[in-house]
């Protein structure tokens, strides 16, 4: 299994966890790296459920947001399933500004996103 | 009259919470990724220091990241020649942020709305958006290569 420095990767049955380890995302060396681990978990390892929890996130610029766009592409040409939980309501509104909401399936808690990939 | 320090050559980094004064910073950037924090660790906790509510720091965080950031990789296209110029002002009822580079500008209308249907997967185009979302005016000069954002605070609620 590969190494990971911008995430923290678990699974639960199917549905693998994504945890983020920077409270803000916004460096763009630290961007790239985010989205070469979270493309790997797809390309690579051939993840199908996906859940992104946000817990402890506290920022993300709008270049981490076209990281989060192009992997959501990814999983889906894939024929797999991302589900995001756990957002703060200041990033929230960055999704529901940018519309973003309406292509990304976001859910209150983990629990709740898990039981949705049921 | 009560004895006070004597003046420094910046004295608005004597506020303290409550102090009406304003805070002001003009620097120069390096055109490197990663160089908005030089100013931004010192434009958060100013907005701390005047009172600013947290999701006004997110907005003005992020409408000032996204600018530092397309004026170094778009609009000076990370050249180690060029900087970006960035001047900073916030007080308890206003913060305004301008950031010029050096580079040959953009049309900001020529950028296309990232919420149509068929961009909502685009992965970019988002910044300037944000930016005049989360900002109360947001305004760039005739060539493009320098905006003026200003958020201006609301009233607390009841």
């Amino acid at each position: 299994m590969a190494t990971h420095r911008r995430i923290d990767v678990s699974k639960l049955g199917d549905v693998t966890i994504v945890r983020f380890l920077d409270k803000k995302i916004l460096d763009e060396a630290g961007i790239l790296e985010l989205g070469a681990e979270l493309f790997g978990l797809v390309e690579l390892e051939n993840r199908k459920s996906l859940l992104l929890n946000f817990a402890g996130v506290e920022f993300l610029s709008s270049a981490a947001l076209g990281k989060l766009i192009t992997l959501d592409r990814k999983v889906k040409s894939n024929k797999g399933r991302m589900k995001m939980s756990n957002i703060r309501p200041e990033i929230l509104e960055v999704f529901q500004i940018t519309k973003l909401n309406k292509i990304f399936d976001i859910r209150k808690d983990e629990a709740e996103a898990i039981s949705a990939f049921a | 009259m009560p004895h006070r320090k004597p003046p420094t050559d910046q004295p608005a980094q004597q506020s303290e919470p409550g102090d009406a004064a304003e805070w002001r910073r003009e620097l120069e950037l390096p055109s490197e990724r990663g160089a908005s924090r030089l100013i931004t660790e010192d434009l958060l906790e100013q907005l701390g220091v005047h009172g600013w509510s947290p999701s006004d720091i997110f907005a003005i965080h992020l409408a000032a990241e996204e600018a530092i950031v397309n004026a170094i990789v778009h609009g000076n296209k990370l050249d180690p020649g060029k900087v970006v110029r960035v001047a900073c002002v916030v007080s308890p009822t206003v913060a305004r942020i301008e950031v010029a580079d050096e580079g040959s500008g953009f049309d900001p209308s020529s950028v296309p709305d990232c919420r149509l249907e068929d961009r909502l997967d685009a992965p970019n185009g988002r910044g300037v958006m944000l930016m005049r979302t989360f900002m109360t005016r947001i305004e760039y000069n005739a060539s493009g290569n320098r905006v003026l954002m200003e958020k201006q605070r609301q009233p607390a609620e009841g």
